[in-house]
C-alpha cells in the first residue's frame, strides 16, 4: 500500500515532538521561590507608576468605566496637592473589555512597562487570571475591585489585599436587617448567577430561612428576566433582596412594575448607586421613566453601603470628591456618581499608604505598611489589610434612599466575617479629609 | 464514524501516487517529496526560525507570538471550512470554547497527564463534537448553516453557566500548567517555552491541514464549495466531505482553544462569545479566503491590529473616549476599505502583486 506512506511517518512525528514537549504532568506545579521584594521598580526620585486594568470598552464599560476616572481625578489632586512624598503618582490605565483574555494581556504588558503595583485591577473573572501571575512576579496586588472572597487568601496570595466589602458579610448584615425589620414577611432572592449569587445568600441564608419564598437568579448576559420577576410575583415575595448590579436593578424595577408588582428592593452596594440607576431607568424605559417618575421608581429602596455616598450632604469625604470632581474630570458634562466615589476611595487609601510607606519606597515597604495602617477613612467603615486578614472593608451601613435625593441612615455600621461569626455594632469613626494624610 | 478519518487519510497521501512530472530539476526534487514530508519539513523549518526568534524576545513578546499562534491554528481551520468546503460557520469560537474546557478540566482533575496526551484527548473531543455538528448540518446551505451554527456560539457559553458547578459560571475555570522543564529553565524561561510548545503543536497541525487541503479531499472539497450538484455527479460523496471539512476545521478550534488556556490559564465563558466567532470569520476575511497565508495574515492582525491602533492613538491625545474605541471603529474601516478594493484580502494584495511581477518579467 504505497498510497499511505506518508500518514505513519506524519503520525510519528506528531507524537515524537508531542511526547517531547512535555514528559512531565501539564498540571504538576513546582513552587517557585518567592520573589524579591526589596525592590523598587517603577519608583523614580519624582514618579511612581502604578498600573490597573479595567473595563474601558465593550458592555461593562458604561457600567465600570467611571471608577478609573473617578480614581485619576483623585491622583490629579494628589499631584497637585505635590504628590506622595515628593512622587507624583503615574497611574496608568489599560483597557481589558472585561475580557479575561485580554486581562492577562494587558496586566503583562503593565509588568513589561514596570509598574510598582497593581491598583484595583476590576473583575472577579478579569483578575483572577492574573493572581497567580502576579503573586508569582512579586508585584502587590492591591484592592482589586470586586467582592470575591479570593482576594482574601494570605496564603495562596500573599501579595493580594481585597477591598470591598465582600459579598457574604454584606448578605448577612441584610439578612439580619430584614429578619429584624420585616419580620414575618415573605423574603425573596434575586441574584447574579456566579460568585455573587453564591456568596451572598451564603450570608443571608444565615438569618433568612423559613421567610424564604423565591430564590431567582439572573445571567449577565440575558436581558429578559420576566420570568423571574413573575416566579418572585407569584410566590409573593414582600421584600426581594436584589444581589445584582445596576443593569439588572434597574430591569428588575421597570420589568416589577410592569407587572405592577412593587415589593421592598433591598440591593447591595454593587447594584445601589442611585444616579446610575437613574440613568439606566431613563435608558432601559427609552425615556418613559426619567427624572421625577425614575426618581419615584427609587424611592424607599433599601442599600447597603460601606463608601462614602454622594447623596449625603452631611459627609465630608462626599463634599471633598464632589469638589474634586468638578476640578480634575476631564469631560465637563460627566456627572458624579457613587461608582466614581468607589475609585476615588480607593485612591485616596492607596495615596494614604504609599505616603506611610515613607520616601525609602519598595515593595517591601508598600506590603509592610499595609500590615501595620491603621485605616481611618474615607470610609465610614473599619477596614482591615493585615498579615493574615485581607478581607478589606469589614461591614456594611443601610440607607434608604428617598425622593428627592436624599438618603435616610437607617441602621449603623455593623461589622462581621464572612463565615459564621455574629454582627456586631462598632464605635469606629472615621477622620475627616483635613484631619487624614494622603498627600505631601 | 470512520468515513471522515478514512477520507482524511486517503487526502493526506492522495498527492504521492500522483507522482506530478518535474517542471524544472530544482522544484522536481521538492515536488517529488511526498507532501506530508515536504509540509512537515517546511514546518520544522518554521518551527526552527520562531523559537530562534523567541530567544532574542522578551516574556512579552513571546506571549504575543504564541497568541499568533493559537489564533492562526484558529483561523486555519476556519479557512479550511469557509474557503475549502464553503460552509460559512458562525460558531467556530463554540469549538474553541470545548477545547479549552476540555483542556481545563483535564488540567484539574489529571494534573498528572503530560500536555501531549491533554492535547490528544482535546483533538479526539473536539473532533467528535465536529462530527456531531457536521452530521446535523450537512445539509443546511447559506443561511441556514449560518443560523444553526450560530445557536453554537450562543448557546455553547449557557452552559459554563447552567453547570457552574463544574464549569465555573462566569468567573470559569483557572489552571497552572507546568513552565519550562527542569534542566531548560536557565535556557528559556517559562513564557517563551510556552510558546514554543504553542507553535510546536500549530505548525504540526498546519501540516495536516496543508497536506488535507492539498490532497484529494481537498479537492473535493474545493468541488463541494464550487457546485455541489457537479461535484455530486462526478462521484463525489457531498455529505461526508462536508461532513469531514467541519471534523477538520472543528479539531483545529479545539486543539486552538486549548493552547490558548494553556497560555492564558483563564477560560471564561466571556472569551467564547459570539464576538469572537465574528471576529475569526471577519479576521480571515480581511487576511485573504481560500489560502492558508491568508490565516496567517488575520491571526497577525488579530493580536496586533489593535495594539497599534491604541499605541498611536496614545500619542495623538485625544479625549479618552474617542481613544479606547478608535481600535474597533479602525479595524472596521480597515476591512470595508480591503474588501473594497481587495476582495481577495490582505493575501489577494500579495497574489496580485506576483501576478503583476510574473507577467513582466514574460513580456521582458
Amino acid at each position: 500500500m504505497r498510497m499511505r506512506r506518508g500518514t505513519p511517518v506524519a503520525a510519528a512525528a506528531l507524537a515524537l515532538a508531542l511526547m517531547a514537549t512535555a514528559c512531565q504532568g501539564a498540571g504538576e506545579v513546582t513552587e517557585g521561590e518567592d520573589a524579591d521584594l526589596a525592590v523598587a521598580t517603577g519608583v523614580t526620585e519624582d514618579t511612581i507608576t502604578v498600573g490597573t486594568h479595567q473595563p474601558l470598552t465593550g458592555v461593562a464599560a458604561s457600567g465600570y468605566s467611571p471608577i478609573s476616572r473617578g480614581a485619576q481625578a483623585v491622583f490629579d489632586y494628589v499631584n497637585e496637592q505635590g504628590g506622595v512624598n515628593g512622587r507624583q503618582i503615574d497611574y496608568v490605565v489599560k483597557d481589558d473589555a472585561y475580557d479575561p483574555a485580554q486581562t492577562v494581556d494587558v496586566t503583562r504588558e503593565l509588568v513589561d512597562e514596570e509598574i510598582f503595583a497593581m491598583f484595583g485591577g476590576l473583575g472577579t473573572p478579569t483578575h483572577s487570571g492574573v493572581l497567580d501571575y502576579l503573586n508569582e512576579e512579586g508585584i502587590p496586588d492591591v484592592f482589586p475591585a470586586s467582592g470575591a472572597l479570593v482576594w482574601n487568601s494570605p496564603e495562596e496570595y500573599p501579595l493580594t489585599y481585597g477591598w470591598q466589602t465582600d459579598y457574604t458579610k454584606e448578605a448577612k448584615v441584610q439578612g439580619q436587617y430584614i429578619a429584624e425589620n420585616f419580620p414575618g414577611q415573605n423574603v425573596g432572592f434575586f441574584y447574579q448567577n456566579d460568585d455573587v449569587g453564591t456568596d451572598s445568600q451564603a450570608g443571608l441564608d444565615q438569618y433568612l430561612t423559613d421567610e424564604v419564598v423565591a430564590r431567582e437568579h439572573y445571567e449577565s448576559s440575558v436581558t429578559d428576566i420576566s420570568a423571574q420577576i413573575a416566579a418572585l410575583q407569584a410566590a409573593e415575595a414582600e421584600v426581594v433582596v436584589c444581589s445584582c448590579i445596576p443593569a439588572f436593578m434597574a430591569n428588575a424595577m421597570l420589568t416589577a412594575s410592569a407587572m405592577e408588582y412593587s415589593p421592598q428592593w433591598v440591593v447591595s452596594s454593587i447594584g445601589g448607586d442611585t444616579r446610575t440607576l437613574q440613568g439606566m431607568l431613563a435608558a432601559f424605559s427609552d425615556g418613559a421613566v426619567e427624572g421625577e417618575a425614575a426618581d419615584a421608581f427609587l424611592d424607599g429602596l433599601v442599600i447597603t453601603s460601606y463608601m462614602p455616598r454622594i447623596e449625603d450632604p452631611e459627609d465630608e469625604w462626599a463634599q471633598l470628591f464632589i469638589e474634586v470632581w468638578e476640578d480634575y474630570r476631564e469631560d465637563d458634562s460627566e456627572v458624579l456618581t457613587n461608582t466614581h466615589v468607589f475609585g476615588m476611595t480607593q485612591a485616596v487609601m492607596f495615596s494614604q499608604a504609599l505616603l506611610e510607606a515613607g520616601e525609602d519606597l519598595d515593595r517591601q515597604a508598600l506590603i509592610d505598611t499595609l500590615h501595620s495602617i491603621e485605616w481611618q477613612g474615607p470610609s465610614p467603615v473599619p477596614f482591615t489589610s493585615s498579615e493574615d486578614d485581607r478581607g478589606g472593608h469589614q461591614g456594611v451601613y443601610v440607607v434608604q434612599y428617598q425622593a428627592g435625593g436624599d438618603i435616610e441612615l437607617i441602621q449603623d455600621t455593623r461589622v462581621t466575617d464572612n463565615a459564621g461569626g455574629p454582627i456586631e455594632e462598632t464605635d469606629f469613626t472615621q477622620l475627616s479629609p483635613s484631619e487624614l494624610a494622603f498627600h505631601d | 464514524m470512520s468515513s471522515p478519518t478514512r477520507e482524511r487519510a486517503e487526502g493526506a497521501t492522495a498527492p504521492t501516487s500522483q507522482g506530478s512530472p518535474p517542471a524544472s530539476p530544482k522544484a522536481g526534487f521538492w515536488k517529488r517529496i511526498p507532501s506530508p514530508v515536504r509540509n512537515l519539513l517546511l514546518a520544522a523549518l518554521a518551527l526552527t526560525a520562531i523559537s530562534g526568534l523567541m530567544l532574542f524576545s522578551s516574556d512579552l513578546s513571546s506571549l504575543r507570538y504564541a497568541a499568533v499562534g493559537y489564533t492562526l491554528l484558529a483561523i486555519a481551520g476556519l479557512q479550511l471550512l469557509v474557503g475549502g468546503s464553503g460552509q460559512v460557520s458562525l460558531g467556530h469560537g463554540a469549538f474553541m470554547m470545548i477545547g479549552a474546557y476540555s483542556m481545563a478540566l483535564l488540567v484539574l482533575h489529571l494534573p498528572m497527564l503530560p500536555l501531549a496526551a491533554n492535547l490528544l484527548i482535546v483533538v479526539v473531543v473536539s473532533a467528535v463534537a465536529g462530527l456531531l455538528v457536521g452530521a446535523a448540518t450537512a445539509r443546511l446551505h447559506g443561511p441556514y448553516l449560518a443560523g444553526a451554527t450560530l445557536i453554537l456560539a450562543v448557546g455553547l457559553p449557557g452552559l459554563a453557566h447552567r453547570y457552574h458547578d463544574v464549569l465555573g459560571g462566569s468567573n470559569g475555570l483557572r489552571i497552572r500548567v507546568a513552565g519550562a522543564p527542569p534542566g531548560l529553565e536557565n535556557l528559556v524561561s517559562d513564557e517563551q517555552w510556552t510558546s514554543i510548545v504553542v507553535w510546536t503543536v500549530v505548525l504540526l497541525a498546519l501540516a495536516v491541514l496543508a497536506t488535507v487541503s492539498g490532497g484529494r479531499l481537498g479537492r473535493r472539497m474545493r468541488s463541494v464549495r464550487d457546485d455541489e450538484t457537479a461535484a455530486a455527479m462526478a462521484g463525489v460523496p457531498v455529505g461526508s466531505t462536508k461532513v469531514a471539512a467541519f471534523v477538520i476545521a472543528s479539531t483545529a478550534g479545539g486543539l486552538a482553544g486549548a493552547l490558548q488556556i494553556y497560555v492564558l490559564g483563564t477560560a471564561t465563558p466571556s472569551i467564547f462569545t459570539l464576538a469572537l466567532s465574528l471576529t475569526l470569520l471577519a479576521v480571515l476575511v480581511l487576511g485573504g479566503v481560500g489560502s492558508m497565508w491568508g490565516a496567517l495574515w488575520a491571526a497577525l492582525a488579530v493580536v496586533y491590529l489593535e495594539l497599534w491602533v491604541s499605541d498611536l492613538a496614545g500619542l495623538l491625545e485625544m479625549n479618552s473616549n474617542v481613544e479606547n474605541n478608535l481600535p474597533l471603529v479602525f479595524f472596521g474601516i480597515v476591512l470595508i476599505l480591503v474588501l473594497r478594493f481587495w476582495p481577495l484580502g490582505i493575501q489577494g494584495i500579495f497574489q496580485r502583486l506576483a501576478a503583476r511581477r510574473r507577467l513582466s518579467e514574460t513580456s521582458r
